[in-house]
């Protein structure tokens, strides 16, 4: 038993199940899976389906903060992908022309990993603290993402684009067959290769991974270059659900809610050890979150506040001073500073 | 007061930290008046015993009582209100704060709530002055040398108005006049009534301050001693105690065979390499199956040599070859790619990812040259891994363990373990046998020989010089930031003669 | 005996008291200076009007909140953390302050009340901090969203302010010769001056310095870490409560979509003053530096006129840039 709570998953998927079960309580056919025109709804898939650009930012932070760095620039990304998607399409004779989406798809992805090459550069060659290094982009992202739409939100009327938000692929709907292979790509380079052991090496202590010959900016880059371009994906779902790109207000805000995701899931802001399973737990209990708001009726305003109290209690049953207070153990010698 | 009423007891201290039982029953008395010697080899608990009395660790078991009184400190603050004043061992110093600060922070001298940094700064040049030191107390401490760093942590606890005074290794960086100049501080205190605590690995200290001593070790108590009746090789002998037998065969193998060993190309050379502020320009040929000691005092240099072998600082000047090509090393990697390699100093901070585990550490070098995408399969890492943790004799033998919860010396292993892997022609080994227990450190010895018996070049640097007798064929000897002497390691050479070369700069 | 080049001068005998680097810890601030020169020196080549005086007392005077919030975050990016939450307090502080004086609760009440809820607030993401070991990011945005959401649940419209009390204060002006400030910015450059006071001249201020500089050895030195770290949080949720109150005087209202992204505004003037994020180095001046070149960004895009709200995003973010990339170049030697 000790082990299963000690487990480093355990306390977010509680809380989690416990969210999913409240929810069954005020709505009693919460779990139900419905199969309508042969494909699959309820409000577990769209718990999921709306997680999804959540999710895939996170993932992407993961990746960032298990270099120790952090990235506030992906919300500005989610915009700039977007509005590059929907201005591009909007240029097309015909919206509905398979090949020209596509193409306004990887020139968008195209310049999101542009974006990341710039951040990459901007923390690990030019030595920039990461916060700071982001928060430029944050900043200029927005700008950028309107110059894009020249100002206006741009409507597009495309239904392949259509398809990435609402689309179905035999059944599932299109963003959770789009975010669960990008989870399997992610899980299989850092885990089958090396990268996400040296990744861990670098977060976990930058000074001796040089000393042991690790070349940590090759790797810090492609973790910012890999968190822009999940951003960009999520951006083009953003924009895809609504069919039109809103350069202000695209993502807004959804860095703090990713780094939050993946903090919940057990990855430490100082780096080292990264959790990608504990990523997805995160962001689909942030988003069950948001739901359960809904759907118990509180008014969405308190939403943040909900959030709030989640947060701390999460923190503070997973902080090891907590713990070793209420297990009567000798405080850890390294909680007190 | 009197003799007999001893203002600090320390009874049946103990303290395990993951992987380690650092302390085990360690008993302490000190009285008033006298300076007491804590001694004990590298890792035998010293420190630990320290921290534990103020505050700084909380021991598991045992109990404090100062002036007649049981005690328990939350932390150093509270044993420093008690009239604890101490110099850890690592300089606890902050760099970013200028010296006169550093000196007196925690009792600045304020008025109104005001600090008065005239007085301070006079204050703090007067400390130092008793220390014959005379810097610019306005300056920032990072700007200063590791030895002037220490003479400043020894001046704060100087400072303080304190019963017992504690001094955990303050001499590790100073030479020779220098610690004239602190020993003639600590018999002025000593006088006054104060109680010093003092550690140091340099024996000839111990005779000329010390009135008593206690002797750890593997953190056990093994006595307490009078200086006057324990003779010097009795001291060695209770230190090392019953593992001498491990250290035998090496100390009995009379001196490294130099004249066995053929000094064909070097494998490693520099020449006259040297880097602005951190080490004068130098020249140094390491052979095949050779090892060259390096010796000389905490900041002299000798981790600076080290960092520019293994291309962890760049050089500007000079030269270096490997198998008599000149090369230039842009980083680590490419000293890496000459088959060099490096254990640094410090485990904790340079060498080991403590997050990740035993596997993970040993192959990291290896993967690291092979880069990210050409993982080393894991059938192979088992094996390899496998393989060390048995030679090397890892406990516990689990490579899916973090690193963090092993000991010092297996953690030392574990750095061993991942240059090993990597089949070195040159492995540099920083202070190798610092803080890990006695058993550990005869294992680590005795495969420095069977290393450079195979083969293989080693540059060893210690701070316990018959440590670097005991295996070197070549002695290196640094002061100030400068390669001083370079002597052969033959029946003539001793202690006493490095420290010779040490104090006089190379002129002996 | 080893022959040792002697191209390098011989030590002298001080050797071992030499200083192995200059001192330079003033340099990030005199780039930030110089830089600020520069660019207060291309607005007034290129602009007209932009040399008069009135034209840098109105940055203090749209800012004066934000400089307040600025050096309650030095507080804590000078130990090393970091304050996500201010933007969200200083617009509780807003709301909270117009509910009460809708309710009728007179100033002297209210303003009290303001600043004693800032650092509570602060307080309790201290004692997070620094009894249960969380990242000070994540606590502080656990605190964000406390805010706002609070702000939400006392109403999602914005609030206006009539109190008297209140409408005279923000519509004060101070005349000097030809010119004036608001009472705010008297605020703010009393809050600067005290907390430089505070910095360099008080215990509290040096240990602030020596947590940041190294927690652990301030530790074994004796420094009540804990402590300084709780007070540090509690002293930037109380100057984000003052800024709250500022920015009401400021803006005749209560609203929680005010302040919205301030604490990175805040993050980036601490910056650009050149304080480290690491913890240990900077100075509350730099922070009123790094407060004047955000306001002097915004001073010259508006002269410029003719610039769409998303090019004066793109050159705040080009200017942080090149701020940053150059206090980089010049403080590179600094190690
Ligand atoms: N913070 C720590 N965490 C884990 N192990 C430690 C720590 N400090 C010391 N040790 C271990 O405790 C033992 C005693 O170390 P120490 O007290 O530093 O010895 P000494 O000062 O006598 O050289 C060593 O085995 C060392 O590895
Ligand atoms: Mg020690």
């Amino acid at each position: 038993m000790t082990t299963v709570v000690r487990h480093r998953l355990f306390w977010p998927l509680a809380m989690l199940v416990s969210l999913l079960v409240g929810n069954l309580f005020f709505t009693p056919d919460f779990f139900a899976v419905e199969v309508r025109d042969g494909h699959f709804y309820g409000a577990l898939f769209d718990i999921l389906r709306q997680g999804a650009p959540l999710l895939l930012v996170a993932l992407g932070m993961t990746l960032v903060i298990a270099t120790g760095g952090i990235d506030l620039s992906v919300g500005a990304v989610v915009a700039i992908s977007g509005a590059l998607a929907c201005q591009q399409i909007s240029g097309l004779g015909d919206q509905g022309a398979v090949g020209g989406v596509l193409f306004a798809v990887a020139l968008a992805l195209l310049l999101c990993a542009g974006l990341g090459l710039w951040n990459g550069f901007l923390v690990g060659v030019v030595g920039i603290q990461p916060i700071i290094a982001t928060l430029i982009l944050m900043i200029a992202g927005r700008g950028v993402a309107q110059l894009i739409t020249d100002g206006q939100i741009i409507n597009v009327n495309s239904p392949p684009y259509k398809a990435i938000a609402t689309g179905f692929l035999l059944a599932v709907p299109v963003p959770i067959i789009i975010a669960a292979a990008l989870v399997a790509i992610v899980a299989v380079v850092t885990r089958r290769t090396a990268f996400g052991m040296l990744l861990e090496s670098v977060g976990g202590n930058a000074g001796a991974s040089r000393l042991a010959g690790i070349r940590s900016r090759r790797l810090i880059i492609i973790a910012y270059v890999a968190c822009a371009v999940c951003a960009g994906v999520a951006g083009l779902m953003v924009s895809s659900t609504v069919s039109s790109a809103d350069g202000n207000n695209a993502g807004l805000l959804i860095e703090l809610d990713a780094i939050l995701a993946v903090v919940i899931g057990g990855t430490s802001l100082l780096g080292g050890r990264f959790s990608i399973a504990g990523t997805v737990i995160g962001a689909i209990l942030i988003k069950t979150l948001d739901t359960t708001v809904y759907t118990i009726g509180i008014p969405p305003e308190v939403t943040l506040l909900f959030k709030a109290v989640v947060v701390v209690i999460l923190c503070l049953v997973q902080a090891p001073a907590f713990r070793a207070r209420f297990t009567r153990r000798q405080p850890a010698e390294v909680a007190r500073a | 007061m009197s003799e007999t009423e001893p203002v600090l007891v320390m009874r049946g201290i103990g303290k395990r930290f993951p992987g380690v039982v650092a302390l085990d029953g360690v008993d302490l008395r000190l009285f008033p008046g006298e300076v007491h010697a804590l001694m004990g080899e590298n890792g035998a608990g010293k420190s630990t015993l320290i921290k534990v009395l103020t505050g700084a660790y909380h021991h598991d078991q045992g109990d404090i009582t100062l002036g007649g009184e049981q005690v328990a400190f939350a932390g150093p603050h509270q044993a420093q209100q008690a009239g604890i004043s101490t110099v850890y061992q690592e300089i606890n110093l902050c760099p970013n704060l200028s010296v006169a600060e550093n000196v007196l922070i925690g009792r600045s001298p304020t008025r109104f709530g005001r600090i008065r940094w005239s007085a301070m700064r006079r204050r703090a040049e007067d400390l130092l002055a008793r220390l014959h030191l005379s810097i610019d107390v306005g300056s920032d401490l990072g700007t200063h040398s590791i030895a002037v760093q220490q003479m400043v942590a020894i001046a704060r606890a100087l400072d303080v108005d304190a019963k017992v005074l504690v001094l955990d290794e303050p001499t590790s960086s100073l030479d020779a006049s220098e610690v004239d100049q602190l020993f003639r501080v600590m018999r002025g205190l000593k006088d006054e009534g104060i109680a010093i605590l003092f550690v140091t690995h340099f024996l000839d200290q111990v005779y000329e301050i010390a009135d008593r001593m206690t002797v750890l070790r593997n953190g056990r108590l093994v006595g307490e001693f009078r200086t006057a009746e324990l003779s010097q090789l009795d001291l060695v002998a209770a230190m090392i105690g019953k593992e001498l037998a491990a250290l035998e065969d090496i100390e009995e193998a009379p001196r490294r065979e130099v004249a066995a060993l053929e000094r064909g190309t070097p494998i490693v050379s520099a020449e006259t390499l040297g880097r602005t502020g951190a080490i004068a320009p130098f020249s140094l040929a390491i052979h095949k199956g050779e090892v060259v000691g390096l010796a000389g005092l905490l900041g002299s240099g000798r981790t600076e040599i080290a960092r520019l072998l293994f291309g962890a600082d760049r050089a500007d000047q000079g030269r270096l070859r490997v198998d008599g090509a000149p090369v230039a090393f842009r980083g680590p990697q490419s000293a890496m790619r000459h088959r060099i390699a490096y254990c640094p100093e410090n485990r904790r901070t340079d060498g080991l990812v403590e997050d990740l585990t035993v596997r993970e550490n040993i192959i990291l070098a290896m993967q690291a040259a092979r880069g990210w995408a050409r993982p080393v399969p894991r059938g192979r890492q088992d094996e390899l891994v496998a393989r060390y943790v048995k030679a090397l004799d890892i406990r516990p033998a689990d490579p899916e363990l973090p690193v963090r919860n092993l000991s010092g010396g297996n953690q030392q292993k574990v750095l061993l373990a991942r240059w090993l892997i990597t089949e070195p022609k040159l492995m540099i080994l920083d202070e190798p046998t610092r803080g890990i227990d006695v058993g550990a450190k005869a294992e680590i010895q005795r495969l420095v020989v069977e290393l450079s018996d195979g083969g293989m070049a080693v540059l060893f640097i210690s701070a316990e010089l018959e440590e670097v007798l005991r295996l070197s064929h070549k002695v290196a000897v640094l002061r100030d930031r400068r390669l001083v002497a370079e002597l052969e390691n033959t029946d003539g050479l001793d202690t006493d003669r490095v420290m010779a070369a040490i104090a006089s700069g190379g002129a002996a | 005996m080893m022959d040792l080049d002697t191209k390098v001068a011989p030590a002298p005998v001080t050797a071992r008291v030499r200083r192995f680097v200059p001192r330079q810890k003033y340099l990030p601030v005199t780039a930030t200076a110089v830089l600020i020169s520069l660019m207060y020196g291309i607005g007034v080549v290129n602009y007209t009007g932009f040399s008069d005086t009135q034209i840098v007392l109105n940055i203090f005077i749209d800012n004066a909140f934000l400089l307040v919030v600025a050096v309650g975050m030095t507080f804590v990016i000078l130990t090393g953390g970091i304050d996500l939450s201010v933007g969200a307090v200083v617009a509780l502080t807003t709301m909270v302050v117009a509910l009460l004086l809708e309710n009728g609760w007179p100033p002297a009440v209210v303003l009290p009340v303001a600043l004693l809820m800032g650092s509570t607030i602060g307080l309790g993401m201290g004692l997070m901090i620094h009894y249960f070991d969380v990242q000070p990011f994540i606590a502080t945005l656990a605190g964000m969203f406390l805010a706002r959401g609070l702000c939400y649940v006392i109403s999602t419209d914005s609030i206006p302010i009539d109190d008297p009390f209140w409408v005279r204060v923000s519509n004060a002006q101070l005349w000097f010769g030809g010119w004036f400030i608001s009472i705010s910015v008297l605020v703010a450059l009393a809050v600067v001056l005290i907390a430089a006071y505070v910095l360099a001249y008080t215990t509290f201020g040096r240990d602030v310095y020596a947590v940041g500089g190294d927690p652990q050895s301030a530790r074994l030195m004796g420094l009540r870490v804990g402590r300084t770290r709780v007070a540090v949080y509690t002293i930037s949720g109380l100057c984000s409560g003052l800024g709250g109150v500022l920015l009401s005087f400021y803006m005749s209202s209560g609203y929680g979509l005010h302040a919205s992204g301030m604490e990175l505004d805040a993050i980036a003037a601490v910056v650009i003053g050149g304080t480290l994020l690491t913890g240990g180095s900077g100075y509350v001046l730099g922070t009123v530096l790094g407060v004047l070149v955000l306001g002097l960004i915004q001073t010259i895009i508006t002269f410029q006129g003719n610039l769409s709200s998303w090019w004066t995003k793109i050159f705040i973010g080009l200017f942080l840039f090149v701020f940053i990339v150059l206090q980089r170049v010049v403080t590179r030697r600094r190690r």
